[in-house]
């Protein structure tokens, strides 16, 4: 288990002050000057040691991101630092806490990250429904131009460096980083075709980095501690501390920090109090958001909570969101209610995903109910394969996963329930 | 993309921002660079949202002319994203997640709260004007589920009886807690932390 004195978050309930006093208790805002003066390359290559990948879903390494970022900025292209807090992946919920319990981490991540990038200038997407946690993070917000922390010559470092909220107003599918910059020009949140990619033209056609909220407010810690220090923690490739939620039937649902690569029994044995009704009334679990394929229970007893370990079981880490499904889940309904999500997030603009997902949908619904042919569950797996890497984001391949894990895992419920069904209606007739 | 129905209602013929609401929009336009004001566009739909209750065409027709945005832009916005209401609705917009994170621990039983406690199913509006309760997507509170969302607030770790009791709290005109209604402090384990138990200066204390 990770040490308390290993973890980065030590506000995540919000048992602390969360203003500016508060926060530099706890270590926030030491030394940021001195960190800006080592310089852009500095930064990057800490960052880069630190191995940290991007918190938001797909692991990409986040140093290397950083570094595709133009050396310097050309005439009328200023450079943007995005920070992705559209946090709606069902089972997530973890930027939340970050921002209301302990914003001046993200405050200062983004100063610091923006500074590496060349970038004057910052925005945070948040979601909409997060009213109460943009509050929140604009108090710190303007907690922090107030102490000149932010603002022109931040920290005294005499890098300008503006700050601003733009809050969402309700679609998932803003959390698509092409999306989410068509969303803060004022447009559909429709994603665009890449390339070009944001790092060239992004933002106002500016070269933009998007990053996930957690990924930025780890950055002032690990600049703080070294690399090598986060870089020490985890596993090889999965390095660092990484905050869980975990959610459904586990006795106390809760959020919380821990090593990447802590096996997920463990994980939800220590901290959540354990799967109602025992570890084996476990079903399965789905442990990376609603977009990764569930897991059943004999592959959870010694899954490592990584991003690797768990794409070698063909699922993934995505968001950490540890989702605990027991054996009184009908979990052919669960995942139909997936599939009802994706076809409602789906923008609209690519047919596979526009017509796949509702597609899906319908066939999920009727095998919920056995209202269906043996055929039908190929059918099902073939759309799925056909919404996955035919569009232009990956929300066709969020919606097609779930259904693709509930067939591989679960194919002998679904010929189960359609037969039950059948000679029910037999029996009827 | 938003699902609400298109039941003809009858539109006022004018809209314009108030004094207070004018300076939030001037607050929002400022936050963007020159020449970039469409990005206030959210922004300023929202406000005119808050200011009347609901997006009307007149306001929508307003934000685009404040925004020197041709109007089209400006409903397609307004249509894309949820959270905006393209008709009048009840005074409390009581939403129910019924994702599977809250579906997992028992949204159907606050959907039959919502039933039992104002009399509407999901897409109604209570006769009073009240009320109305709407089905939605993950609003991210997934480890404190089921949870609503009223208006800006949101009401966690719910169950048939706790959620009965805040609408009835609401019905009654009162201001029930928001958060956790078991009392558990945000997305702390019930019973106390598990972790950063011994951080100085800390009061830690368990949820219920």
């Amino acid at each position: 288990m990770l040490n308390d004195k290993d973890r980065i978050f030590t506000n995540l309930y919000g048992f602390h002050d969360r203003g500016l006093k508060g926060a530099r208790a706890r270590g926030d805002w030491d030394g940021t000057r001195e960190l800006i003066a080592k310089g852009r390359d500095w930064i990057i290559e800490q960052v880069k040691e630190s191995g940290l990948r991007g918190r938001g879903g797909a692991g990409f390494p986040t140093g290397l991101k950083w570094s595709f970022m133009p050396k310097e900025p050309q005439a009328g292209k200023p450079h943007y630092l995005v920070i992705n807090a559209d946090e709606g992946e069902p089972g997530t919920c973890k930027d939340r806490d970050l921002m209301r319990n302990d914003p001046h981490k993200l405050v200062e991540g983004a100063l610091l990250a923006s500074f590496a990038m060349g970038a004057h200038a910052s925005y945070i997407y948040i979601r909409g429904e997060f009213y109460r946690e943009a509050e929140a993070l604009q108090s710190a917000i303007d907690e922090a131009y107030a102490a000149g922390l932010i603002g022109k010559n931040a920290c005294g470092s005499g890098w300008d460096f503006d700050l601003y909220l733009h809050r969402g107003a309700g679609a998932y599918i803003c959390g698509e980083e092409t999306a989410l910059i068509n969303s803060i020009e004022g447009k559909k949140g429709q994603p665009r075709l890449k390339p070009p990619f944001p790092a060239g033209m992004g933002l106002y056609g500016s070269p933009t980095t998007v990053n996930n909220v957690e990924s930025i407010a780890v950055t002032p810690t690990i600049l703080r501690r070294g690399g090598a220090w986060f870089a020490a923690l985890g596993r090889p490739k999965n390095n660092g501390t990484k905050v869980f939620c975990i959610s459904g039937h586990v006795n106390n649902p809760c959020n919380v920090e821990e090593e990447m690569g802590i096996p997920l029994k463990e994980l939800i044995e220590k901290h959540a109090g354990g799967v109602r009704g025992g570890w084996d009334n476990l079903l399965g679990v789905i442990p990376g958001g609603s977009s990764v394929p569930v897991l059943p229970k004999d592959v959870c007893d010694d899954v490592l909570m990584d991003f690797d370990s768990l794409r070698e079981v063909q699922s993934g880490l995505g968001t950490a969101a540890v989702i605990v499904m027991d054996k009184s889940t009908d979990i052919v309904r669960a995942i139909a209610r997936l599939s009802r999500f994706y076809k409602h997030e789906s923008c609209g603009q690519c047919t596979p995903c526009r017509e796949g997902t509702g597609w899906m949908w319908r066939i999920m619904e009727r095998l919920a109910v056995g209202d269906a042919e043996s055929a039908d569950i190929d059918l099902l797996e073939q759309v799925s394969r056909q919404i996955e890497g035919h569009t232009i984001c990956a929300l066709g391949d969020a919606a097609a996963w779930p259904v693709q894990g509930l067939i591989r895992h679960f194919r002998p419920l679904l010929e189960e329930r359609i037969k039950a069904r059948r000679a029910q209606t037999t029996r009827a007739a | 993309m938003s699902t609400q129905s298109s039941t003809y209602v009858p539109q006022p013929l004018s809209f314009a921002f108030t004094p207070a609401y004018r300076e939030k929009a001037a607050a929002a336009i400022a936050k963007y660079p020159e020449g970039r004001q469409a990005s206030a566009c959210m922004a300023l739909l929202d406000l005119a949202q808050r200011q009347e209750g609901w997006l009307s065409r007149a306001a929508m027709d307003h934000v685009a002319e404040t925004l020197g945005m041709p109007p089209i832009r400006v409903y397609e916005v307004a249509t894309f994203y949820t959270m905006y209401v393209l008709q009048p609705i009840g005074k409390h917009h009581v939403q129910v997640c019924t994702n599977l994170p809250c579906w997992l621990r028992g949204s159907d039983e606050i959907l039959r709260a919502c039933k039992d406690a104002l009399g509407v199913s999901p897409g109604e509006t209570t006769s009073d004007g009240l009320f109305t309760v709407n089905e939605v997507e993950c609003a991210g509170t997934c480890v404190n589920a089921p949870m609503i969302q009223v208006g800006d607030d949101t009401y966690e770790d719910l169950d048939y009886e706790s959620a009965k009791k805040v609408l009835e709290a609401l019905k009654r005109g009162e201001k029930p807690k928001v958060g956790s209604q078991t009392g558990r402090q945000c997305s702390c384990p019930a019973g106390g932390p598990t972790t950063l138990k011994k951080v100085p200066g800390a009061d830690v204390k368990g949820g219920a």
